[in-house]
């Protein structure tokens, strides 16, 4: 009975955990799919958890709070876009900048306007009639709050538009083929202006999922790394929306089985040093990259600038 | 890769001189919008940067700490350039520091605890000389070896280098809260209810020599700034004056005409991030055995490496991806970082601000390489050149394969 209850909370809270990584993963898939690699979706997680928790802490208005996030990210994703396809820049060492950009301007931001983490009314819990009532799987699927929905929704709306519209096509085309795609009148640059922008709209959302609806709260270094986790998620789930939601589970359900180490100790009278639990999904994402480097293709021109009349 | 290939493309005055602009174009850019965010935090820009430069250079003890903290930015920066050169993109600076400092002062603790299992031998039959080096011996290895892994998986089985090492960043953090709160955790802390992570304080024999001869009153400045600066000619030596340094670096050039020329090219990968990491690794046990005395943990990575394993980063391009031009950039960025603390202070201007121009450093210096690629191309196109580059190159390629 005891372990019945402790499987559900932590099943539920891992869905709840796996929203920053959804968002910011499905994001960074956008970018990827069309050839461009953001390294610096942590800075851009930060900026736009902080964009909205200063919204909601003045206003109070979680809406507002969750567009500032999505206007803050765009204009940073803009950035990189800008960085990483009109300057041509190298996108691994440009997005380090990037990171490091977000993590000092949040924090700089903070102590100067908030100063000390004070918590915030995010968003609620949703109770569906009926649903939530339902014994178990109630708790697991139906009490979460609205951005959790909103960031799993993503997942089937991400994949159809990559697979099913033009829009989808162009990616994919300039991101595997910049040349052909260019000769069949696509615009290279405008097809990566587009999902550099989104993705990093996406990353703002991260943010923000976690500012203003799991912590709600904001400090210094908020994220601790999950842009990067993000990141690796994407090649993870090998560039397709599903698989990185299911990379983006694995990763949750340990963050939350590590939050909850010491009730399933004493629950199940085992004893894992925490730091193994929390080293874990690392070691799985690399041996995991081992296999996937071997079967799945990249995007070709994943990380190459395009430019008419070179290669 | 481009920006590694536009280091070393174009005729080497022009470029050398060109990059020197641009890098301090960059640093410029970066310092006038640090003065408009001050202006926008209603602090004076010229205060505040009057500041920084005292906080950095202004006492004894001030330029003391700024080498201080160039120090680690110096050996990782090394390492950074290294593995530029090859053509492999280490961010892994953070886990590789963690790793040496771990082995470091394992190495140092243990030179320690072992004679006292033999008889008759008194601890300080040890000379300081022979454990100082085993232990930084021991940080370069174990530093080398955790960028190894990194190395084995983008040569061997194509993993993203970027990604495995921002992983093995995670793990070694988890490694050190683990080995802090066990097998390393002080014996003092041992019986406490609230244990502090961290190890014994090493011995006197085990220490990096304080270097006070320049000053009455002490500093921290310690012998680890020596050996980055004879790491730097080393490393220089190496990359330019030996048949490895040239491998790697026709490596990060093109690994498609080194693979012609009969180079193996995933085994210089694998060199290139493991001297990479070996001085990052480095990073960390100098940081023990000079600075801190012991390992310490809050549970996270910037706690014990202050950033320096990105910052290192910052510093080699700035640097101009050369060990010895290494050495300015990190005392340029040791003392914006010294200098943080102060414009906090006199101003009240966050010290987050520096990790802000930091970054907007890296940005535009990697940003304004494609100025380079520009003039280049323009240059190499107008007057037909007899020669082209990239033939020339191969027989010079194979022929240096060939000794």
């Amino acid at each position: 009975m005891i372990t019945d209850i402790l499987k559900a909370s932590v099943a539920a809270s891992a869905i709840r955990l796996a929203t920053p990584y959804i968002f910011a993963s499905l994001g960074e898939t956008f970018g990827q799919r069309s050839g461009v690699l953001n390294l610096g979706v942590d800075g851009i997680m930060l900026l736009g958890a902080f964009a909205a928790y200063y919204a909601v802490f003045e206003t109070g208005n979680l809406l507002l709070g969750v567009l500032a996030a999505l206007i803050v990210g765009m204009l940073l994703g803009l950035a990189m876009a800008f960085i990483s396809v009109t300057l041509q820049a190298e996108q691994g060492i440009s997005g380090i900048g990037l990171y490091l950009f977000g993590l000092g301007l949040s924090e700089l931001l903070f102590q100067k306007t908030v100063v000390t983490p004070t918590p915030i009314d995010g968003f609620p819990r949703v109770n569906l009639p009926i649903l939530t009532d339902l014994p178990v799987l109630g708790e697991i699927f139906f009490h979460h709050n609205l951005l959790v929905y909103v960031a799993f929704a993503l997942v089937p709306i991400s994949a159809f538009v990559l697979n099913r519209t033009t829009f989808g096509l162009q990616i994919r085309a300039v991101g595997q083929n910049p040349e052909a795609a260019d000769a069949m009148g696509i615009s290279v640059a405008r097809v990566r202006y587009m999902t550099v922008t989104l993705g990093g709209g996406f990353a703002g959302l991260a943010g923000a999922s976690l500012s203003i609806a799991l912590l709600n709260i904001f400090q210094s270094n908020l994220t601790s790394g999950q842009g990067f986790i993000a990141v690796a998620l994407v090649y993870f789930g090998a560039w397709r929306p599903y698989w990185v939601m299911g990379g983006a589970l694995l990763f949750s359900t340990v963050n939350a089985l590590q939050l909850q180490v010491k009730t399933i100790e004493n629950a199940l009278g085992i004893n894992v040093p925490s730091e193994f639990a929390v080293m874990a999904p690392y070691v799985v994402t690399i041996i995991t990259l081992i296999f996937a480097s071997k079967r799945v293709e990249q995007p070709t021109a994943l990380t190459k600038p395009f430019e008419r009349g070179e290669s | 890769m481009a920006i590694i290939r536009h280091f070393l493309n174009t005729s080497k005055l022009v470029n050398i001189s060109l990059n020197i602009t641009l890098l301090l174009l960059a640093v410029g850019a970066a310092l006038v919008v640090g003065s408009v965010m001050i202006m926008l935090m209603d602090a004076d820009p010229v205060k505040a940067y009057q500041a920084l430069y005292e906080g950095a250079f202004g006492t004894t003890n001030s330029r003391a700490e700024t080498l201080v903290k160039a120090t680690p930015l110096l050996f990782v920066g090394i390492g950074i350039c290294v593995a530029f050169r090859g053509g492999v993109i280490n961010v892994g600076g953070e886990g590789q520091m963690i790793i040496g400092a771990l082995a470091g002062v394992w190495i140092a603790l243990s030179l320690d605890t072992v004679p006292r299992f033999i008889e008759n031998v008194p601890i300080n039959d040890f000379p300081q000389i022979t454990v100082v080096t085993l232990s930084l011996l021991a940080g370069f290895v174990a530093g080398a070896l955790w960028g190894g892994i990194a190395g084995v998986l983008k040569a061997y089985f194509g993993v993203n280098e970027i990604l495995s090492t921002i992983m093995l960043n995670q793990i070694a953090l988890q490694l050190m809260n683990y080995l802090l709160n066990g097998v390393l955790l002080d014996p003092e802390q041992k019986d406490r209810v609230n244990r502090i992570p961290k190890t014994a304080r090493i011995e006197e024999h085990a220490k990096l020599p304080r270097i006070d001869w320049f000053s009455d009153t002490p500093t921290r400045l310690h012998a680890g700034l020596i050996v980055g600066l004879a790491l730097a000619v080393v490393v220089y030596i190496l990359l330019w004056r030996t048949t490895l340094g040239y491998r790697i670096r026709a490596v990060g050039q093109s690994d498609r005409a080194s693979r012609y020329a009969g180079i193996n090219v995933k085994r210089q990968v694998l060199y290139s991030i493991l001297i990479s990491g070996g001085c990052a690794g480095l990073a960390g046990a100098v940081q023990v055995l000079g600075l801190q005395y012991r390992l310490q943990t809050d549970g996270s990575a910037a706690g014990f490496t202050g950033n320096a394993g990105f910052n290192g980063i910052v510093a080699a391009l700035f640097g101009g991806l050369h060990p010895v031009g290494t050495i300015p950039a990190s005392v340029f960025f040791g003392a914006l970082l010294i200098g943080a603390q102060s414009i906090q202070r006199e101003v009240q201007v966050p010290a987050s601000l520096i990790t802000t121009l930091n970054g907007l450093v890296v940005i535009f210096v990697v940003s304004s390489q494609i100025f380079i690629k520009r003039l280049t191309k323009r240059r190499a196109s107008v007057p037909p050149q007899p020669t082209p580059a990239a033939p020339k190159s191969l027989p010079a390629l194979q022929e240096e394969a060939a000794k």
